[in-house]
């Protein structure tokens, strides 16, 4: 109801009666400039588009570009000497290696790691807050749980690294000391405040109508959260990995301090991982700009805004949807 | 009469499951704040054993192993205010417009608000690419040639580009901090305004406005936290390793704390040497975020409170 009333403003009060009075002049140069400002934030994005895809363009475009390196070069595995082939990432060397296949994969290992740890963790707590908590109770949880949020994450990935790092050595007994483990758990830190937030709106949009009618119908509360909340809120919930994946395959301070960065193709997780975020946190300052590497960096760069974008659009569309859903319902 | 029939409908075996939900899922709660207690009780204990008042006035000696922050916090100081300057009018501005101005299903209100979602999920990484692209080589470039006849003085790593580059992350959270208490604002405090003969711009500025500083506040406070805590979108942009003078000018680089911790974590040498200012400039970013988010978040649970009590 309360959205319906929101979005009723301004077309039913806020305008005055035209008839009575023409709107002064700063009137309408106020609204003109707010409108102008607003446009920021498609400016933004769009720029944002356009300048990494201006450095990143000279990948396919560039002859002197494409005399070190190709798209293909970018993903075929490149064949050694003793006719093994392998997926080399190794830009600074006699004949420099941008194949970007040992990076996309870290990323990917980090990312499943983060959200394997997180997801489980924020769904079960978005469930204790919505369905279990007092609400003294979630008023203190939540705020707690959000600061999480606030804690910058070069401070997460320092933790990671100085504490982390040894005891899941001395747990695990990692064969690398900084691997795709430490950076995952440390990862999961920074998305699960956000998989928290969004399942438990989602949970607690499901409208207590439907709680109450399967209480009514004998049902227990194990079964109305199994069968009843959970269910409804799924959407939601799905919607919240899809943003904590965008989250954690962007994430860069994390990893940069606590996988190890070393180009590995390996599943273990026990291993040194490198991810495209680190690849150019510590690649590009050292570039010479306009070189086959600053390309090439510029490109997983393009590749990393698009996948996020893509990945946050689905997610926003799903919570939307949901949020019309059940609103009407 | 209700209570009892529930109770024998779920007798002793059906109450099972739904305790054992109930004590993971507040296991799993607890989980999650015994590891932010960790966090900050670890970087609190090692953090105090160095905190004095000459590690946050002096500046670093002997290769980052001695000596304090001061340029650190004054970089971090500069830049986030530069920031909130840029980021905070525009922000504010845009979520009036969506609120206050744009019709109810305006399609370009619709465009802004799917851009400022998608801008906040942005990697942080690819801002600082963007503002090498956009800030540095293009506008930077671009007022070399024209006003200091190729000179480089914009053209590099700069205050201003990294505040600017950082306005633009943080204008997300200003739009929807600034939304949610425009919306926490009665209706009827706008019909009244109006009624009255009051002019929109007048009903914005001089009632809305003012019930909504909270909102704006929190807004501003979420933004310089967040900015300041950044390290990717700067270290390209403005950020310097080490410098032995303050930036006083929009066009010098600057150091920066979490800049600082990551280049303390990662190049120097000696990490155990360096791991007692590490733990103290981390306490002090953290002290610095931490305590402008708690101050955000509670100003926020009071506005959330508001809206539920009038809903």
């Amino acid at each position: 109801m309360s959205g319906a009333v929101q979005a009723d403003v301004p077309t039913t009060f806020a305008e005055p009666p035209p008839l009575t009075r023409k709107p002064r002049r700063i009137e309408r140069l106020a609204e003109f400039a707010l409108r102008v400002v607003a446009l920021t934030s498609i400016a933004a994005i769009v720029l944002i588009l356009v300048f990494v895809a201006r450095e990143a363009l000279p990948v396919l475009t560039s002859e002197i570009v494409q005399r070190e390196v190709s798209p293909r070069m970018m993903v075929a595995p490149i064949t050694q000497a003793d006719g093994s082939s392998d997926f080399v990432w190794q830009p600074v060397s006699d004949v420099p290696k941008y194949n970007i296949v040992p990076l996309v994969l870290g990323s990917l290992k980090v990312t499943l790691i983060a959200l394997l740890i997180a997801g489980p963790f924020s769904i079960a707590a978005a469930v204790y807050v919505s369905e279990f908590a007092r609400r003294r109770q979630r008023e203190i949880i939540k705020p707690v749980i959000e600061l999480l949020a606030g804690i910058p994450s070069v401070v997460i990935g320092f933790f990671a690294l100085i504490v982390l790092a040894s005891w899941v050595q001395q747990t695990f007994g990692t064969e690398h000391r900084l691997n795709a483990l430490v950076a995952g758990i440390g990862l999961s830190l920074a998305v699960c405040p956000l998989i928290f937030t969004v399942s438990e709106d989602a949970l607690r949009a499901v409208p207590d109508s439907y709680r109450a009618a399967a209480l009514a119908l004998g049902s227990d509360r194990f079964q109305v959260i199994t069968r009843i909340v959970l269910p409804a809120a799924m959407p939601g919930i799905l919607a919240s990995f899809v943003l904590g994946f965008g989250r954690a395959i962007g994430e860069t301070m994390i990893v940069v301090l606590a996988s190890g960065n070393a180009a590995l193709v390996s599943s273990s997780i026990g291993l040194s991982t490198r991810t495209i975020t680190a690849t150019i946190a510590q690649e590009l300052g050292e570039v010479v700009v306009g070189s086959p590497h600053y390309h090439v960096l510029f490109a997983l760069g393009a590749l990393l805004f698009l996948s996020t974008f893509v990945l946050n659009f689905m997610g926003e569309r799903v919570i939307h949807g949901l949020r019309r859903k059940l609103g009407m319902a | 009469m209700n209570g009892t029939t529930l109770e024998l409908r779920r007798g002793p075996s059906a109450h099972a499951p739904e305790l054992i939900l109930k004590g993971t899922t507040a296991a799993a709660t607890a989980i999650i704040l015994l590891m932010l207690a960790v966090i900050l009780i670890d970087i609190i204990i090692g953090g105090t054993k160095v905190l004095s008042w000459e590690f946050v006035s002096a500046a670093p000696t002997e290769g980052m192993t001695k000596g304090g922050i001061f340029p650190a916090i004054f970089g971090t100081v500069a830049m986030t205010l530069l920031m909130t300057v840029a980021a905070v009018p525009a922000g504010v501005a845009t979520a009036v417009f969506l609120t206050e101005y744009a019709p109810a299903r305006s399609k370009l209100a619709r465009v802004i608000r799917v851009c400022i979602a998608n801008l906040a999920g942005v990697p942080s990484i690819v801002f600082g690419l963007f503002g090498l692209g956009f800030f540095i080589s293009t506008i930077g470039s671009a007022i070399d040639r024209g006003l200091y006849d190729g000179r480089l003085v914009y053209g590099k790593p700069s205050l201003i580009w990294a505040s600017l580059t950082l306005a633009i992350l943080t204008l997300p959270v200003v739009v929807v901090a600034t939304e949610e208490a425009l919306r926490a604002v009665p209706r009827e405090l706008r019909d009244a305004s109006l009624a009255l003969g009051a002019t929109k711009l007048q009903t914005v500025t001089r009632v809305v406005m003012p019930e909504a500083l909270g909102g704006v506040l929190t807004g501003s406070i979420l933004a310089i936290s967040r900015g300041a805590g950044e390290v990717a979108p700067i270290m390209f942009t403005g950020a310097a390793y080490f410098l032995p003078f303050l930036p006083s000018h929009l066009n010098d680089q600057f150091m920066n704390l979490s800049y600082h911790v990551y280049v303390l974590a990662t190049q120097s040498p000696d990490v155990d040497r360096t791991k007692p200012l590490l733990y103290g400039t981390v306490l002090v970013l953290l002290l610095l975020t931490f305590l402008l988010n708690l101050i955000a978040v509670l100003i926020r649970a009071k506005t959330r409170a508001r809206l539920r009590a009038e809903a």
